[in-house]
């Protein structure tokens, strides 16, 4: 039980219940859909990017508590990033949830409030769950108009 | 009530059963006993299908039909007596109806590129079901692709059961072909195979039986219904997995085309011109899996020394406790309430979406399935985009539920 109270932090569950920013954002710019066959989960996300700056974002989706809370979480997180500094979270991001080694102090502190998801380091199965939303953005960056589908 | 004590008896001893199945003994991580409730996915296997697998492959393999030495010889007749097993197990009328495959994926495509294409044509329909595994739907749709038939769905009802009227009203003067399960692997429904093969044959109708999930719960006899094509899959069946059998009428068989090409399948080969072997090998082509095919047999074997009848009443028995003891719980929802059922149970639980739901009861040693069940028309049909599924084993008792409850607690005091 007490690792399953480290997967599902009640920040977890907080927002995978009561998601932040959802809704659709009808002056966005970039769009993406991600999918998730495995569990269903599926998820739009919509970006306003202001030059290089994500201006604001919000989504829309339905899914387990795993993947609406990393999502909601990531739109808290990404509002005045650059582009360049939303991808390079993903990427400690991901390394939070893959890495053999126990995350850093000074890499929890770069992910701030995302490293609430280092329970999920223990569920590889759950990892495209708490990735969806991430791959989904940066699909909308990309502009590549395809749903993506994480496997 | 929670102890598996009360349900021996003479004729069915599940402490026995579950000595059986080695793999009941293992510790999952966290020092948790396994608590297998996923056997409509895949059944576990007892001591005998391993031993008889390791024995072929220890003292008696070798390839078959080609050989004149004595070790293919032995291979051979314990392929064909393991296809002798199915051909007893489904009550066919001989041997060369049953044709070995990968799985029932595999069998189903076969009937669909071969019998379909060669009998098939434009606007001709074939009918299925609103609750077919998507093995049993996709073939079909890419014989419509290929021919330019039309599927026609027969709906269920809110409790997962087939509507026999609608049913009825599907067939057309261009009906050609009922494509049905007996057992749905989502709902647990079992649908009236019988009068549906019966009413099909009214309307001049073939009718192909998917009966994956039904060959491990019920007894079935192909000739008493009148399957045209029946078909299962060895690996839910307590057998191993690479090996599915496709029954067929000889008259059907023998007037199809081969499904595919290649050695085995033959008779005779030039470059001008190929003769294809007889029934049932037309359809084997190449190496087929001999060692699954005994492995097959031997659970077979194993599922004759089992009391059904007994086995049965104490599946129905613990499925009426599983409803119980979940109907105790407060938000936790059954899909699938048809009054013939096997022993399974497909439940949401409000607030808790099953992907969770799966990886806090495997938290507990506890595997189930969570997802769409290889279903989507029938999560479409529930509007649920995924549920949560226990499925008995033999060797299920009362202590898997009893702990399958408790995981659910747990769940609900997590997501409470
Ligand atoms: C009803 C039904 N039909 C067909 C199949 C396909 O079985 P297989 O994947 O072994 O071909 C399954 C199993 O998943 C099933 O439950």
């Amino acid at each position: 039980m007490s690792d399953l109270r480290e997967l599902y932090q009640e920040v977890i569950l907080d927002h995978g219940k009561n998601p932040r920013n959802f809704g659709p954002l009808p002056e966005a710019n970039r769009e993406a859909h991600g999918h998730n066959p495995l569990c269903g989960d599926k998820i739009a996300l919509h970006v306003v990017l202001d030059g290089d700056l994500v201006q604001d974002v919000k989504f829309e989706g339905a899914g387990c508590a795993i993947s609406m809370a990393s999502a909601s979480l990531m739109t808290t997180i990404l509002k005045g990033k650059t582009e360049a500094e939303a991808r390079a979270l993903f990427e400690q991001f991901h390394d939070l949830l893959t890495s053999n080694e126990e995350a850093s102090l000074d890499q929890l502190e770069a992910l701030d409030k995302l490293a609430v998801f280092s329970g999920v380091r223990d569920y590889p199965l759950r990892v495209k769950c708490a990735t969806l939303g991430w791959h989904t953005l940066n699909a909308a960056l990309d502009e590549t108009g395809e749903t993506v589908v994480t496997e | 009530m929670s102890s598996a004590a009360s349900i021996n008896t003479p004729s069915f001893d599940i402490e026995a059963i579950r000595k059986d199945f080695p793999i009941l003994a293992e510790t999952m991580p966290g020092g948790k006993k396994l608590t297998f409730l996923d056997s409509a996915a895949s059944a576990q296997k007892p001591q005998a299908v391993i031993d008889a697998m390791a024995n072929v492959y220890g003292h008696e393999y070798a390839n078959i039909h080609r050989g004149v030495y004595y070790l293919s010889q032995i291979a051979t007749d314990h392929f064909e007596a393991a296809r002798r097993k199915v051909q007893g197990f489904l009550g066919a009328a001989h041997d060369r109806e049953i044709i070995f495959t990968r799985n029932a994926t595999e069998a189903i495509n076969l009937v669909a590129a071969s019998w379909g294409r060669a009998n098939l044509k434009e606007g001709d329909q074939v009918i299925l079901s609103e609750m077919e595994h998507h093995a049993n739907i996709v073939p079909w749709q890419l014989l419509r692709e290929q021919t330019g038939i039309e599927l026609v769905v027969a709906p269920i009802d809110d409790d997962g059961a087939l509507i026999w009227e609608e049913f009825e009203n599907c067939f057309t003067d261009r009906t050609k072909l009922v494509a049905m399960t007996h057992v749905s692997n989502a709902l647990g429904t079992v649908t009236p195979i019988a009068d549906i093969i019966r009413t099909a044959h009214d309307h001049g109708t073939l009718v192909l039986v998917d009966g994956s999930q039904a060959v491990p719960h019920i007894d079935v006899d192909v000739v008493a219904l009148d399957a045209d094509f029946y078909v299962f899959t060895g690996h839910k069946l307590y057998g191993p997995s690479g090996i599915g059998v496709l029954y067929g009428k000889e008259a059907l068989l023998e007037a199809m085309p081969p499904y595919q090409g290649g050695g085995e399948m033959i008779a005779t080969v030039t470059f001008e011109k190929t003769t294809y072997a007889e029934l049932p090998h037309k359809f084997e082509a190449g190496t087929p899996n001999i060692v699954g095919a005994i492995g097959l047999g031997a659970a077979i074997d194993y599922l004759a020394t089992i009391d059904r009848a007994a086995a049965d009443a104490h599946e129905q028995a613990l499925l009426a406790y599983t409803n119980e003891q979940l109907a105790g719980l407060n938000s936790v929802r059954i899909y699938g309430t048809a009054p013939q059922k096997v022993g399974l149970v497909s439940f949401a639980i409000d607030g808790a979406h099953p992907h969770d739901v799966g990886t806090i009861l495997d938290h507990e040693g506890i595997a189930v399935r969570a997802g769409h069940h290889c279903a989507q028309p029938v999560m479409d049909r529930f509007g649920v985009p995924a549920t949560t599924r226990a499925s008995f084993g033999l060797h299920s008792d009362y202590d898997d539920v009893d702990t399958l409850v408790s995981g659910i607690k747990l769940v609900q005091e997590i997501f409470g």
